[in-house]
């Protein structure tokens, strides 16, 4: 049942830097949000990632005397500008130092009078994309850069599509370097729209494009108006004050056992952190895969005995019966329970020079379950074009796959797109105990998904800016591989179906 | 047969203090989730415990992850005999107070060759006495995991740490071939003699770490709060002085003055800064303030440009 769009062409429509902007109601909550926003810069390599946060720091007063004491001494002449080497804020190592590069993700914090914000900022290097990863996975939003002069890269490509499948919904698109460019609007309208593209066929729909200048900060903190007048958007900081922190999801509760508390012989409560959903005393739970049921007695923390708890906390559970309960399983909610099986699909983002092997097995970690499965790769995404193609053989190091995931004993997931938490996993080498994947599950494999795939297909003739909004849907986009797509007039679409009809 | 926790075991059911704001809270659910995992996943854990206050917010966070049990593994302090004297006094108090099992090391080469911060110079003295006095702590007790209270925003090195710092059987860390750390899914595997640092306080800063002390009422050596204490001026540093074996350099005299500590380590290598804040609120009013940054006072920070990496790669915590 693809579904197959016949659309007409959509004129995409990029004047102004912002292209989405963040919907009123959304700011205002998020204005009240005192959680720290989590985000990361990415892109490809020498775009100014480092040297924009180092440039956010500075001008967020967070860098004290000392340190730029320091950053003074260690900047040389680095820049025509007489400025410091802002990136030597973030590139720690000595080994970035003396080559220019980040090698490792940098975590940084700091703070505006409106909230506070923890920065990862990723390295560029295709050889780091695991760094990249790392810092992605726990992002509310991606600052993706480009280089003025270069525009979009396959580099710049694979970070934005690794950033999207890890559920970053969020995106900045920082034209940088764009002193360069003596601030040619043109070109910034030329990168957004080909970013649009980008987005779209990634599904996401929560865009701002700056124009900027890390080095000299301008539309970072301070706006650019000296040097483009024409630029009546939002300043980076700006974005970042009114962007919103993932919100837990509200699906069932969830619960991975940690480990199991027996300080005495009349005490036994079950440790781990609220992974979505909510509890409190007297709810019926299932553990998970064993299927066993029982009731919540009591939450316990260190300061009080509680009355709920909800996801992102972490706890000691206690039950009315004695249920045989150990770490790695689940403590669920009864009414919404997540899937249990021995197969799953999932999309996967090959880490290590290795790559992922057909056949072989791994060691799959989730929450606090650790478990064998094979990873049998299905089809990789093809960053030139965007699209999927099919390829069984080894998913090299940095290829996005989908896989096959087929475990010994039954494992327990949620989609990832319903619970970040129960939906992620790594996957682990048993020899080199190296972490060579990081993967989302998508879903359950049954006999069913098979037949998913069958014969039966719909076209359809759609208005094309409904057409945009559909493939604008993660559920389309994760499939696009498996649609057709003709961009026509309506007189052309009507003559399709005369002429189908026709046939029929 | 249900499972019953007598009331009274509780830890101040009734407690009235004001709950944490959800940026402290999530930071302490993270750091619980780690102290879990780490519990659970190796055989034998230890946590380092240097007296200061990230040791003391770790412990706290320790005895809150494991609550209702005991926290089930030993705290080891690497002392070098030049501690300041409050930290000790503290450090028994706390011990005996918590019920925790305690384990200290003195590198006993350094101690046999008297290896001292004024003979040795702070970058060799630190070497000996902290990083093959860890080292060997550790290979003696056989310990597969330690915590350590280190924060990203501590340095630039410690900025790229993972959570789980994979070490070498020689406790090496290899900056440039950290395993990918996604999610909160942490990778505990490794080898025999292998072992693995892990960092619950990652990701807070030094402010958080004073507002969770403050709204968690968590004690503290007094020696961060000002008070009238002796000093003397040297290397621009102030230095404490009050433990008979400071040696007064020519010109040097003992001066008086309100003075604090931002950090804790040996008397001889950690610098005071003049103040007037004789409590928490108003540390936390200076720190907010505060135009340089906490390892400023520490000698051993300063020795060279990438000192920090540099010990780290060679075992230091
Ligand atoms: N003129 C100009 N130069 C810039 C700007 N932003 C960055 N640069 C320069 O570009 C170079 C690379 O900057 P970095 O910040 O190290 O780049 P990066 O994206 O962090 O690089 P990797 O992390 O290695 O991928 C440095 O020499 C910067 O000074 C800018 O806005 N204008
Ligand atoms: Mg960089």
């Amino acid at each position: 049942m693809t579904v197959s769009a016949i659309a007409q062409a959509a004129s995409a429509d990029v004047t102004t830097g912002t292209v989405t902007a963040f919907p009123a109601t959304e700011a205002a909550r998020a204005a009240r949000d005192t959680r720290p926003l989590r985000l990361i810069t990415c892109g490809s390599v020498d775009d100014g990632k480092s040297t924009l946060i180092g440039r956010l720091l500075w001008d967020t007063k967070a860098v004290k005397e000392d340190q730029a004491a320091t950053l003074r001494r260690d900047s040389g002449k680095q820049n025509d500008l007489g400025l410091p080497d802002f990136a030597l804020l973030l590139d720690g190592l000595q080994a970035e130092r003396e080559q220019g590069i980040t090698i490792d993700v940098a975590y940084r914090y700091f703070a505006t009078d409106k909230r506070s914000f923890i920065v990862a900022d990723t390295p560029g290097h295709e050889q780091y994309t695991r760094n990249m990863a790392t810092g992605a996975s726990t992002a509310d939003l991606a600052v993706l850069l480009v280089d003025a002069r270069t525009g979009l890269l396959e580099q710049t490509r694979r970070h934005a599509t690794i950033a999207s499948l890890m559920g970053i919904k969020q995106f900045v698109l920082a034209v940088n370097k764009f002193d360069l460019v003596g601030y040619d609007r043109a070109r910034f309208d030329q990168i957004t729209h080909e970013f649009r593209e980008l987005a779209l066929s990634l599904g996401v729909r929560q865009i701002t494009a700056i124009p900027m200048s890390a080095l000299k900060g301008e539309n970072v903190v301070y706006d650019g108006k000296a040097s483009m007048p024409w630029y009546e958007g939002q300043t980076l900081v700006e974005v970042l004050e009114l962007a919103t922190v993932r919100s837990a999801q509200t699906v069932g509760f969830r619960l991975p056992v940690q480990r199991v508390s027996r300080p005495g012989e009349s005490f036994r409560g079950y440790q781990g952190t609220v992974a979505g959903g909510s509890v409190k005393p007297g709810d019926s739970v299932v553990i998970l895969p064993s299927g066993m049921v029982a009731n919540v007695t009591k939450i316990i923390t260190f300061d009080l005995v509680r009355n709920a708890a909800v996801a992102g906390d972490a706890i000691t559970l206690v039950l009315d019966r004695q249920v045989d309960v150990s770490r790695g399983d689940m403590i669920v909610s009864i009414d919404s329970q997540p899937q249990v099986g021995l197969d799953f699909d999932a999309q996967l983002v090959a880490l290590q020079a290795e790559g992922i092997q057909p056949g072989r097995r791994y060691w799959l970690k989730s929450g606090s379950r650790r478990q064998r499965v094979t990873a049998n790769p299905v089809s990789q995404l093809d960053l030139k074009t965007g699209s999927w193609t099919q390829r069984t053989g080894l998913l090299p190091m940095n290829g996005i796959g989908k896989v096959h995931l087929s475990f010994d004993e039954n494992a327990v997931f949620d989609a990832y797109e319903q619970n970040r938490t129960t939906g992620a996993f790594i996957l682990i080498d048993p020899d080199t105990n190296n972490t060579v994947a990081g993967g989302m599950i998508t879903a359950k494999r049954s006999s069913l998904t098979d037949l998913r795939s069958d014969e039966a297909r719909v076209i359809l003739s759609l208005p094309a800016d409904l057409a945009d909004q559909l493939m604008a849907t993660e559920l389309f986009s994760r499939r696009r591989d498996e649609t057709d797509l003709r961009r026509m007039t309506a007189g052309e679409a009507s003559q399709i179906f005369k002429d189908a009809a026709v046939d029929i | 047969m249900p499972s019953t926790l007598p009331e009274t075991e509780l830890h101040n059911p009734q407690t009235t203090k004001t709950p944490l704001d959800p940026h402290l809270k999530a930071l302490e659910n993270e750091a619980i989730h780690i102290f879990r995992e780490v519990a659970a996943e190796f055989e034998k854990p230890v946590m380092l415990y240097s007296v200061g206050k990230d040791s003391s917010v770790l412990l706290h966070l320790a005895r809150k992850a494991f609550y209702p049990g005991r926290v089930p593994f030993p705290l080891l302090h690497v002392n070098t005999g030049w501690k300041f004297a409050e930290m000790i006094a503290f450090r028994n108090d706390i011990v005996k107070k918590y019920d925790l099992d305690f384990i200290e090391h003195i590198n006993p080469r350094g101690k046999a060759e008297n290896v001292t911060p004024f003979t040795h110079g702070s970058a060799l003295f630190t070497d000996i006495m902290k990083t093959e006095g860890l080292r060997q702590a550790l290979d003696a007790g056989g310990f597969d995991a330690a915590f350590g209270g280190a924060r990203r925003d501590e340095e630039a090195s410690r900025a790229k740490e993972r959570i789980y710092s994979f070490r070498t059987p020689e406790h090496r860390w290899d900056p440039r071939a950290q395993r990918p750390e996604l999610w909160n899914i942490y990778n505990g595997m490794i080898r025999k003699g292998e072992s693995v640092r892990a960092f619950p306080l990652s990701n807070w800063t030094e402010v958080d770490i004073w507002r969770y002390i403050q709204v968690e009422d968590i004690p503290l050596v007094p020696l961060y709060y000002a008070k009238e204490r002796p000093y003397v001026e040297r290397d621009g540093m102030m230095i404490l002085a009050e433990d008979p074996r400071l040696e007064l350099l020519p010109g040097e005299t003992i001066q008086h003055g309100s003075i604090r500590f931002r950090t804790l380590g040996d008397f001889p290598l950690t610098g005071a800064i003049p103040s007037q804040a004789t409590n928490l609120e108003e540390v936390i009013a200076e720190l907010e303030i505060a135009t340089v940054s906490e390892r400023q006072g520490r000698a051993i920070d300063r020795d060279q440009s990438g000192s920090m990496e540099k010990k780290k790669r060679e075992g230091y915590f």
